[in-house]
């Protein structure tokens, strides 16, 4: 195995799209300045570019999804690239194929580009170094390691109501050892300059040494969020509702849920953000996700010009 | 057959000797070491200049792969790379298929190395019947075939009751009983040590009390039973202080270390590469140095290779879903060596903790390279270079950390029993 920026061409230029950990702040605003361009796209009546045209995605879900794989289909489309959708939750690589001979298959269909999603950590990093040199790889979520394209849309959205991110403080709460999404967060907002990243949640769903990361950790809420610019409340799997993690979903929103009381604390201008699918009255009460400090929606259709311009920077089309 | 090592610089730690001599061979014993017994003409010399001659290594517990796993290895194909790594005797750990339950096995694996030189080959039984935790091994019959010891390998026992039961039982009848300790609760779904590295990465961790927790229950259970223990492969730091509390009590406890978790730890994982996908995990820095402190002041008794080949499909996957193991035969002198040459272990003390420490633990120990001493002897050249590609590793398994790099010191030749076993040349 090689380097760590396997993401990065020899130019330091995107070749792949796998985390945040490693890129700099140009790459960032990179992404995010070119995302601004494709909200424009998303307006107009024709809601095409032929960016991509003649080029080949392959949506490669080795775990259940609905959002990412739709919003990324959808980015692809209005790319004008053709896109086929894989569903290998239930296909091959549970009759026993390696994962290796799936992707040489796919491979042979001549695509250029896979969007991956699998239940391991480091799992796009696999393929990434397993595929041929022409092809792209875009990770949608690996394990509990990194979903880049959800952080990049989420910062998208900060910056399209703060401005500027160093002078934030900004948390995370809920769910943080499995979550994907908050790791990459942490390494964006981190580069980015946000001065204080917090992780908020009982300890059995922190993970260990997360302080090491430069974020600071409250086991209560009401502390966590307080003078909060900006809140990113996770989704609270089901299966961790009733589990040695916690006792249940009931009690998890007493402490832990975000009502309207409690959003007092934080900032007047406060944005309250959410990945998706939310679970009203569980890690966010239905006040507070309709409220108008709620982003929630205006992520969704972010993603879609964030995974446009992912896409064409990946591809060297722009 | 008569055999000189000629010129070599001769480290035998149990007398302490560190000096440039001869030595002497013939039949299965050294007959001399330094004069030339009257009469003598070798049938072979061995030219050992600027080469270290020491006694030949001993292995622990190592994952032999047959029965069962042909696949991955063979019993030959890793008597031959432990020939090549300056093993002169191995132990062949009860996880096969079928398991070491039966004597029937322990023949099987005799059989199959039978007209061949290879380094000694020692069966660890099984503690329990198919290493399942819940009936005892017929550990008599296991001894009685020369099982050096019995083992449920890294299966946990998860009711203490068998637990307890088991080791009464190989007390009861005198057998060393090697023992990895992991928690199978706290490791559930584990691959690496918890820490910053494993969060970083996103991969589910196996804290060091996974470890901790599973020794001291062991622990108290010798307090209980007087049964002798040797824990293999300790990976935490703290272990260490378990261990050595436990012996100032004066309980007839012992353990090892692998190569691995002494040369590498949670930090150096490059990227997600299944190579260092190990149980127990690498873990942190400050375990890694605690554990060559122990070395270096007598709490750990001996370094062990570990030695678990894969073969490739089983490290062609994420990191997570990827078998551990490690292959350790090949690289052992060098990495061993890299210790004493970054001043962490003196040579004399290295070449203890690979040769007569862990011969100790088996019962097996000679004096090393001594008149009159069996001859089980390693000759390696520590300064030559060479690269670690896949067709020089002797293992099937070429699941290594250390793959395609340049090491430093390589086996020259190994002598077991008077035999020459491995030569380079």
């Amino acid at each position: 195995m090689g380097s760590q920026n396997i993401q990065l061409d020899k130019a330091g230029k995107l070749k792949h799209f796998l985390s945040i950990d490693g890129l700099s702040k140009d790459h960032i605003t990179t992404i995010l300045d070119h995302a601004e361009t494709f909200t424009s796209v998303s307006k107009r009546s024709s809601k095409k570019v032929p960016i991509l045209r003649g080029k080949t995605v392959v949506n490669l879900f080795f775990e259940a999804s609905t959002r990412t794989r739709t919003t990324f289909e959808l980015a692809a489309k209005r790319l004008s690239a053709d896109v086929m959708n894989i569903n290998l939750e239930s296909s091959a690589t549970k009759k026993g194929e390696s994962l290796s001979d799936t992707l040489k298959t796919l491979e042979a269909m001549q695509a250029d580009m896979f969007v991956v999603r699998h239940q391991d950590s480091g799992a796009a990093e696999f393929i990434a170094r397993q595929v041929a040199q022409n092809i792209s790889v875009i990770n949608a979520g690996d394990g509990r390691h990194s979903h880049p394209t959800q952080a990049m849309l989420d910062m998208f959205t900060i910056r399209k109501h703060k401005k500027t991110f160093t002078q934030l403080r900004v948390a995370i709460v809920g769910d943080i050892a499995h979550s994907r999404v908050a790791r990459s967060e942490i390494h964006a907002l981190q580069i980015l300059g946000v001065p204080e990243i917090r992780v908020v949640g009982p300890k059995t769903l922190i993970p260990t040494e997360i302080g090491k990361l430069g974020v600071r950790t409250f086991n209560s809420l009401e502390s966590g969020i307080d003078k909060a610019d900006v809140i990113i409340m996770l989704r609270l799997q089901q299966e961790r509702m009733r589990s040695a993690l916690l006792p249940s979903g009931r009690e998890f929103f007493n402490t832990f849920g975000l009502t309207k009381e409690k959003l007092r604390l934080a900032k007047s201008d406060v944005i309250v953000m959410h990945p998706g699918p939310i679970n009203r009255g569980v890690e966010i009460d239905s006040e507070v996700a309709d409220s108008p400090e709620s982003v929630i929606l205006q992520q969704v259709t972010h993603g879609i010009a964030v995974r446009m311009a992912v896409m064409s920077l990946t591809m060297g089309r722009v | 057959m008569k055999i000189l090592i000629k010129n070599g610089r001769v480290i035998n730690p149990s007398t302490k000797c560190d000096k440039v001599s001869d030595v002497w061979i013939d039949g299965k014993k050294i007959i001399s070491t330094g004069k030339k017994p009257t009469g003598f003409i070798p049938k072979k010399v061995i030219d050992a200049t600027n080469q270290i001659v020491c006694p030949g290594f001993v292995d622990l517990g190592s994952y032999l792969q047959e029965p069962g796993y042909e696949h991955k290895a063979t019993i030959v194909s890793e008597a031959n790379a432990a020939a090549a790594g300056g093993f002169t005797s191995i132990c062949c750990m009860p996880k096969t298929n079928p398991v070491i339950d039966t004597p029937a096995v322990v023949e099987l694996i005799k059989e199959k190395a039978r007209g061949i030189a290879t380094p000694k080959i020692y069966c660890i039984g099984a503690l329990t019947e198919g290493l399942k935790g819940q009936v005892l091994a017929e550990m008599s019959a296991l001894r009685e075939i020369g099982c050096v010891g019995v083992s449920n390998a890294r299966e946990a026992i998860e009711d203490t009751a068998v637990l307890k039961n088991s080791l009464e039982y190989a007390a009861s009848i005198n057998l060393t009983v090697f023992m990895s300790c992991e928690d199978p609760w706290l490791a559930k779904g584990g691959s690496m040590h918890d820490g910053l590295v494993s969060t970083k990465k996103g991969l589910v961790g196996i804290p060091s009390s996974a470890e901790l927790i599973a020794l001291s229950k062991v622990l108290i259970l010798v307090e209980q039973t007087g049964v002798k223990i040797h824990f293999q492969a300790l990976s935490s730091g703290r272990s260490v202080k378990y261990i050595t509390d436990a012996r100032r009590k004066g309980l007839p406890v012992s353990c090892d270390v692998s190569i691995s978790h002494i040369s590498l730890c949670d930090q150096d994982i490059s990227d997600y590469d299944p190579n260092y996908h190990i149980r127990p995990p690498l873990r942190s820095l400050k375990d890694k140095n605690a554990l060559i402190n122990g070395l270096k002041k007598g709490q750990v008794d001996a370094i062990s290779p570990c030695h678990e080949p894969q073969d490739a499909d089983s490290k062609a996957s994420t990191f997570s879903s990827s078998e551990p193991g490690i292959s350790s035969y090949d690289t052992f002198l060098s990495l061993l060596w890299t210790l004493v040459r970054n001043g962490q272990l003196t040579d004399r003390r290295a070449i203890e903790l690979a040769s007569c420490a862990p011969g100790e633990v088996l019962g097996k120990s000679g004096s090393g390279i001594v008149v009159d001493g069996m001859a089980d002897i390693c000759v390696f050249d520590p300064n030559l270079i060479w690269t670690t590609h896949p067709n020089n590793i002797i293992s099937h398994g070429k699941n290594t950390p250390f793959l395609n790099r340049e090491i430093l010191g390589k086996v020259t030749h190994t002598i077991a029993d008077g035999q020459i076993i491995y030569s380079s040349s």
